[in-house]
């Protein structure tokens, strides 16, 4: 909540990145939520993610819905415009704010009850669309602020708090996600940022529908045995598929793993991904293949994290509907109004 | 006694939906508003696609009285579903045209009225081959013999023909060929009715548009760039003629690239999302849609009003739930629209009486929005909005900036000027906003419903969301002095008696104060034209002993409105509703209104 401020002291040993701004500039207020909650380390990792690749805060626009993660983008990137809109429908006013202005960067926040319940419909139509962005759901399977009721990606079987076992199925985002056409697709925890902040830079600099499902532990209501959301859970049947590095297309590539087992990926905006295969057989090229790969682990309780898909000459919404380069937003009536000569043609065109 | 008219009297097609007929139609009234002579054209149409019973009429009124009047001079039969209803709605002394090939028992005529029948399926059945070429001809035939009954002028739907077919000179002749065969069995067989068309001067530079185009070319010219919408009847075609616009208009020259983004969302909640994350970010968005929509939508609205966020919303108006009623007209949405949300919520209204205002109030609507930076609607309903109107043409003046209100920039923050994203500055209730994006460190904020203070923090003190709920009262009541004023017309003689109305019912009130006049019954009136109401509203009714308030729907809901802002006394506003889903009548509002003083005269004396 931003009446809790920060002490504005900045550590001297605090290093600058290329644009002069320190980690802190990064950072927003003080988070309300509860101690070890793995949103705070999602922010922690935002933050991060932004600090490495030199952006700029204010040209990022960060919007949520409402729940305990869509709390968070209050707790990181203080100078960037946010906004905390309606429950479940942030994909909409993400995609309303990226027609009106395509030079930002958008990082849509949600959580496992705003985008698998009630917003499950607008996750789905503004990833088929393509909307250029990175969409986050901090998933942890509970509805949070409301103490504890099960949500839609809590897995069959699943015990709760006090004790229930769910007897629906799971809606597995990430599956869904591919199948919409996402063309950026990972699964992260957040119990890992050495993994979970590489995914974030390379969504960030992907052009297209970028999403991260990370799995991020309710220590409040979905920590317990028999949950499979727990960070104990979670630590036992993490599978990562690959690790990534992140390489900002102005820097030098320097390959220091065995060919073979690295595979670099050029983004559209130059930046290059080095991917460290982990699975053997494991593509991320191959949408129809990771679809499998993912429903058989799953069937065997694996959770699968790593970059599961990237098609780094996707399209984006704007390309689908030839907008001009320039913002909609900075358009004048010079360029919006046709004129009255214009009008007198269509008067005439209606008599 | 028949009928007797020259360019005053109102024509029916009775038609199957999907016949074709809808074309015809059109072109019969377009040819004699090529005459000269102004038509009011009213479409009446079923929640379908093909089979269900559907309506034209066109009223020809060389006096320009634009409304319905009522009654049916000349039914043109050609939907046997709905022949018993149709020969019914004739007046007395009227005329029916039917198609005559199969003989019908006397007991389906009217005595009191002219029959003409022509063999309209014989002669296409002799002529064509093709079924789809026997149903389209058909339609031309019969307006062929219309004109020759009425003596409409055949060349000009000729040359109308001709425009509609261009380049394909082979329809153009087989038109005009069924045409002439329509006309030659009337010359042949029959006598001209005594209802006449004659060519006059009384149509002048006016237009003929619909409303729905009228508003989106407004939003064109309003520099909206965002249009997020979903498919409903009766505003589906404003998002298609924005579209449409758009693509003639709005094309960057050298790039081929759209100086505009439109989305069919997935629903009314994802289109009002999406545009308010545009408005949010500084573009100029709508949507257009129904009642339906509005229900959806209203989370977001309540949303706009509290967060201040520009949007604007075309409501076409129509009946209630599901389908059917759905595609008739109403003016049932005021009340929805106008407290759209949850909390203490209210929206400015924008009412327009015809297509002419659709385009004036469609661009007028984004330069409100932005600068009160919250949710303006406007109010078309589907008689304005899906029927062509004889209306003003449209009018543009270069000189006119896209007012974007109150936006501060960078180099405002950079001089050091405060910002608070709520903070009352100027008096008006209206605050400064910046763009995302707009400076590096200054300017930025987070945007929520309510909860914040005005520099955008986090509260949830009292006194600090009262103070905020203050301030946008302040701000609803500078909009009332923003909004187009209501519009008067007084009677001839000094009165205590008026009318308030608005929107589509404009005409028809006007022909009926002209007829009550005649009567001997004298009434001052007065048409709105925005909420929130301008205080000349309330200084008419505290003006007037009584005021009838005309509207369409069943709950009064214009002088609910009333009421409830004006602290009026309900007893002085008198309800004269219609809402069967029809077009309201000039004869309905002559007659009610009428009735009701006959009525209410004596009580009201007894009572001073």
């Amino acid at each position: 909540m931003t009446y809790i401020t920060k002490p504005q002291l900045h550590h001297p040993l605090l290093k600058p990145n290329a644009l002069g701004f320190t980690r802190r500039d990064y950072e927003g207020s003080v988070s309300t939520l509860c101690a070890g909650c793995g949103h705070d380390s999602i922010s922690a990792a935002i933050i991060q993610a932004c600090y490495e690749l030199d952006l700029p805060p204010h040209r990022i626009a960060k919007l949520s819905g409402i729940g305990c993660s869509s709390k968070t983008p209050d707790y990181f990137l203080g100078n960037s415009h946010g906004f905390n809109t309606v429950h479940g429908r942030m994909p909409s006013v993400l995609t309303g704010a990226n027609l009106a202005n395509r030079d930002l960067i958008y990082l849509g926040v949600s959580g496992d009850g705003d985008s698998a319940s009630i917003g499950l419909g607008q996750f789905a139509h503004s990833i088929r669309r393509g909307v250029n962005m990175l969409y986050i759901v901090e998933n942890n399977g509970v509805y949070g602020l409301t103490k504890g009721q099960f949500s839609a990606t809590s897995d069959k079987g699943s015990k709760s708090k006090k004790g229930v076992i769910n007897h629906d199925a799971g809606i597995d985002l990430v599956s869904l996600a591919l199948q919409m056409g996402a063309t950026f697709v990972a699964r992260s925890f957040s119990g890992d940022k050495a993994q979970l902040v590489p995914l974030i830079k390379a969504a960030l600099s992907h052009r297209g529908a970028a999403f991260i499902d990370c799995v991020s532990p309710c220590v409040q209501f979905n920590n317990h045995a028999g949950s499979t959301k727990s960070y104990d859970y979670v630590r036992e049947h993490n599978e990562a598929v690959n690790r990534m590095d992140v390489i900002p297309h102005r820097d030098t590539i320097t390959v220091d793993y065995a060919p073979g087992e690295t595979v670099p990926v050029t983004q559209h905006d130059g930046s290059v991904l080095q991917l460290h295969k982990l699975a053997e057989h494991y593509d991320p090229s191959d949408r129809v293949g990771a679809l499998a790969y993912l429903q058989s682990r799953q069937a065997l309780g694996e959770i699968v994290t790593g970059l599961l898909f990237l098609d780094p000459e996707a399209r984006d919404l704007h390309e689908n509907l030839g907008t001009v380069d320039a913002p909609l937003n900075s358009l004048t009536e010079r360029e919006l109004t046709p004129g009255a000569a214009a009008l007198a043609k269509l008067n005439a065109s209606l008599r | 006694m028949p009928l007797e008219a020259v360019n005053d009297f109102v024509v029916k097609f009775a038609n199957v939906n999907g016949s074709g007929s809808a074309s015809a139609n059109g072109m019969f009234a377009k040819a004699i508003l090529r005459m000269g002579v102004p038509v009011a054209a009213r479409n009446i149409f079923p929640s379908n696609i093909q089979g269900l019973p559907t309506w034209f009429e066109v009223r020809i009124t060389e006096a320009g009285h634009l409304g319905r009047r009522g009654g049916v001079d000349l039914m043109v039969a050609m939907n046997p579903q709905t022949w018993d209803r149709d020969v019914a709605e004739i007046e007395p002394g009227g005329y029916l045209f039917y198609d005559s090939t199969k003989p019908l028992p006397a007991a389906k005529f009217r005595d009191d009225i002219t029959v003409v029948g022509v063999p309209l399926t014989a002669m296409c059945n002799a002529a064509y081959q093709l079924p789809r070429e026997r149903q389209l001809f058909k339609n031309i035939i019969y307006v062929g013999a219309l004109a020759a009954l009425l003596d409409i002028e055949l060349a000009v739907i000729e040359t109308l023909l001709a425009e509609q077919f261009a380049g394909k000179d082979r329809l153009i002749a087989a038109n005009v060929a069924a045409l002439h065969m329509g006309r030659d069995y009337v010359a042949e067989n029959l006598t001209p009715l005594r209802l006449r068309v004659r060519r006059a001067d009384k149509v002048g530079d006016r237009i003929y548009v619909e409303g729905n185009a009228a508003a989106a070319l407004g939003a064109v010219y309003g520099g909206a760039t965002v249009c997020a919408w979903y498919p409903i009847t009766p505003s589906t075609s404003l998002a298609e003629a924005f579209t449409g616009y758009c693509e003639d208009l709005r094309i960057e020259p050298g790039t081929d690239k759209a100086r505009y983004a439109i989305v069919q969302a997935e629903d009314e909640i994802a289109s009002i999302g999406i545009v308010i994350g545009a408005g949010w970010n500084g573009a100029r968005a709508f949507t257009a849609t129904s009642g339906p929509g509005i229900s959806l939508m209203t989370e977001f609205i309540g949303l706009s009003y509290f967060a201040e966020i520009p949007a604007v919303i075309f409501d076409v108006q129509r009946g209630g739930p599901s389908t059917g009623m759905p595609t008739r007209t109403q003016q049932a949405d005021l009340l929805a629209a106008a407290y759209a949300g949850h909390g203490d919520s209210k929206h400015p209204l924008l009412l327009p009486a015809d297509p002419g205002e659709c385009f004036e109030m469609g661009g007028l609507a984004f330069d409100l929005a932005d600068r009160l930076q919250t949710t303006i609607f406007v109010m078309l309903d589907l008689d304005i909005g899906m029927n062509e109107w004889l209306t003003k043409p449209f009018e543009w003046d270069d000189a006119r900036k896209l007012d974007r209100g109150k936006v501060m920039t960078y180099d405002d923050l950079e001089s050091g000027r405060d910002f608070g994203r709520y903070l009352e500055v100027d008096g008006d209730g209206i605050p400064y906003r910046t763009y995302p994006g707009t400076h590096p460190t200054k300017g930025g904020y987070f945007t929520r419903g309510t909860s914040r203070n005005p520099y955008a923090r986090y509260s949830e003190e009292g006194s600090v969301y009262v103070g905020n709920m203050e301030r946008l009262l302040r701000k609803f009541d500078t909009a009332r002095s923003l909004v187009p004023a209501p519009i008067r017309r007084d009677a001839k003689r000094a009165t205590r008696d008026g009318v308030i109305f608005f929107g589509s019912s404009t005409p028809a009130v006007h022909e009926a104060l002209d007829d009550l006049e005649h009567r001997g019954l004298h009434l001052d009136a007065l048409r709105v034209r925005a909420f929130p109401f301008p205080d000349e509203v309330f200084a008419f009714i505290a003006a007037h002993d009584r005021v009838f308030v005309i509207e369409q729907n069943r709950d009064g809901q214009l002088r609910s409105l009333l009421i409830n802002e004006g602290d009026v006394d309900p007893s002085r506003l008198t309800a004269v509703l219609h809402y069967d889903g029809t077009p309201i009548t000039a004869r309905f509002i002559a007659g009610t209104v009428q009735g009701l003083m006959a009525d209410r005269t004596p009580i009201h004396e007894a009572a001073e």
